[in-house]
């Protein structure tokens, strides 16, 4: 069994979630080398070969280029499966790479069983268990699947970027203004979900916010609907937080809200839906109509 | 311009989901069906775009079961000019080289310049059909995009990346673009437009015209999984549980 591992170079560093590749490797089994497009100095703290393209030539962004750089590494190593986060990067990359190597792909797995992979769907509501159809096959991981593991120093050897796409041009990032919140300092974060309805419900949800001496969040629908501005945003695209309380009210839990907020010291969610996927992180559940209960809350908090 | 949106009939996810009979997917029974979210910001660009440059023909694809018709239908009075309906009983057992097979195969002769669809579906999740329907007709893609402008036979787009950052790039025709939550805001389909799209040619084909691969992954299984985490769920008066609400908390010290 060969893995072919290929990690994330963001932001002047190694992504953490690179080390999550490395964990699943090593529960997988057997040998593994790495893919990054970095700078050639970076050093992983990982047991293996690692090939490195420049990213001042193949870029940040650049997809057909870095797919094509990765299956020049996978001929020479001829790995069984090429492993990648399934992040912005991951899910973009590893259908081309899977389509072009005549492979099938196994998008978002959460756990690795005798048989196969495990993905969720449904909104993690179920899972389902996977297998691939061809000999080799490309996979994507989970974010928070697999705790990280860091090994030793990597064996580094570059890679020649001798390949371009004139098709896309890579124009550079934008980083969205913060505003005046910074969300990840508060210690208390009362959260609005899809389930308020309406722009003029978010006011129900804030005045718990408030009755509890917290800052006010969102999910991404409610960011999305325009009813709250994009630096209140809790989950991948917008802040991770872990505030000593973390209220959710009318949120179902979309893997990319919960791993933004599951590090939080006590959860308690509203809902009206018991199955919804929130309820694996939450401390306390409760059952009800936000609508209802949250204006009996803050009364009695306020009182 | 010769537009293409590929859109997906999923179910409410708020929905009760239990395993089918045969062990391999959720039952599609008893559920409500609507326009996979993701795909329908695809098909309000797409329609943004028709009005912004007015020769514009949308032809909306949708795979599955008859009642996927009424997805291509909404689709149709949100804007869309034509529909192509994939008729599929089993739609939901192919894998998604075989969906992006029979999308592909559906394309290839009829040179669209852009084809929107969802970043990934609601109840799949797999977010490869896109990149894949690309790279079989070998178009330019960018996928996750959060911003959309056309200009110069170019497009110019931000696709999201994680902690509130966005990636700009440039593309040129023919391109394949997979949409992100919140790329625009949606439109609801009026009275007189909903009448104008029975009119509207809906064309159906069978699926057996355009599917000619066997699928690269096999589900063995669906199933249930374990609650993780055993928390404390109240149920009841709204009056009663805030007050045992409130009483955790204290006892916890957290207010």
């Amino acid at each position: 069994m060969k893995l072919l591992l290929v990690g994330e170079y963001k932001n002047g560093n190694i992504d953490d979630s690179f080390y999550e590749l490395v964990a699943f490797a090593q529960k997988v089994g057997g040998e593994a080398v790495a893919f990054f497009v970095a700078p050639s100095d970076i050093k992983p703290e990982f047991n293996g070969k690692v090939y490195v393209a420049d990213v001042s030539k193949a870029k940040e962004y650049n997809p057909k280029v870095h797919r094509d750089l990765i299956l020049k590494v996978a001929e020479k190593e001829n790995p069984d499966y090429i492993v990648l986060s399934h992040s912005s990067y991951g899910w973009d990359l590893a259908p081309r790479i899977a389509f072009k190597w005549d492979a099938g792909q196994i998008s978002e797995i959460v756990e690795v069983s005798d048989e196969g992979f495990i993905v969720p769907f449904c909104n993690a509501k179920l899972r389902r268990l996977l297998k691939s159809n061809t000999e080799k096959a490309v996979l994507t991981l989970q974010s928070g699947a697999f705790a990280p593991a860091k090994e030793g120093s990597a064996q580094i050897e570059s890679v020649d970027v001798d390949v371009q796409d004139e098709g896309l041009e890579f124009e550079g990032f934008e980083i969205v203004e913060k505003g005046g919140v910074d969300l990840t300092k508060a210690e208390i974060i009362v959260s609005a979900g899809r389930g308020v309805g309406k722009k003029e419900n978010i006011e129900i949800v804030e005045k718990l916010a408030k009755a509890l001496g917290g800052e006010l969040g969102a999910s991404r629908p409610v960011v999305d609907a325009g009813w709250l501005p994009p630096e209140r945003q809790v989950g991948t695209t917008g802040q991770t937080v872990a505030p000593k309380l973390y209220v959710a009210c009318g949120i179902s839990g979309a893997i990319q809200h919960l791993a933004g907020m599951k590090k939080s010291n006590f959860i308690v969610a509203i809902n009206k839906d018991k199955d919804a996927p929130i309820s694996e992180v939450a401390d306390v559940f409760v059952v009800a109509d936000l609508l209802e209960f949250v204006p009996v809350l803050t009364e009695k908090l306020s009182s | 311009m010769n537009v293409l949106v590929c859109v997906k009939q999923v179910p409410d996810m708020e929905s009760k989901f239990t395993v089918s009979s045969d062990g391999l997917w959720y039952d599609q029974s008893d559920l409500t069906y609507k326009i996979n979210e993701y795909d329908e910001y695809a098909v309000e660009e797409a329609v943004r775009l028709k009005e912004k440059l007015g020769d514009v023909t949308i032809t909306v694809l949708s795979i599955g079961p008859d009642r996927v018709k009424e997805a291509i239908r909404k689709a149709l009075a949100l804007g869309a000019d034509k529909g192509a309906h994939i008729k599929d009983d089993e739609a939901h057992l192919k894998d998604p080289y075989q969906i992006a097979t029979i999308i592909s195969n559906y394309a290839k002769d009829k040179n669209f310049d852009i084809i929107f669809t969802g970043m990934q579906s609601e109840d799949r999740g797999s977010a490869q059909v896109g990149a894949l329907v690309a790279e079989m007709l070998d178009y330019n893609c960018v996928t996750t995009i959060v911003d959309f402008e056309y200009a110069d036979g170019k497009v110019n787009v931000k696709r999201e990346l994680e902690g509130g950052i966005k990636a700009k790039v440039k593309a040129n025709l023919p391109v394949v673009l997979t949409c992100q939550l919140g790329l625009n805001t949606v439109r609801y389909p009026t009275l007189p437009n909903i009448m104008k799209a029975k009119r509207k040619e809906l064309k159906e084909f069978d699926v057996s015209e355009f599917l000619n691969v066997e699928p690269k992954v096999i589900t063995l299984k669906a199933f249930v999984p374990e609650k993780k985490k055993g928390g404390i769920v109240l149920e009841g008066a709204p009056d009663e549980i805030a007050d045992k609400l409130i009483k955790i908390l204290k006892e916890k010290a957290i207010i």
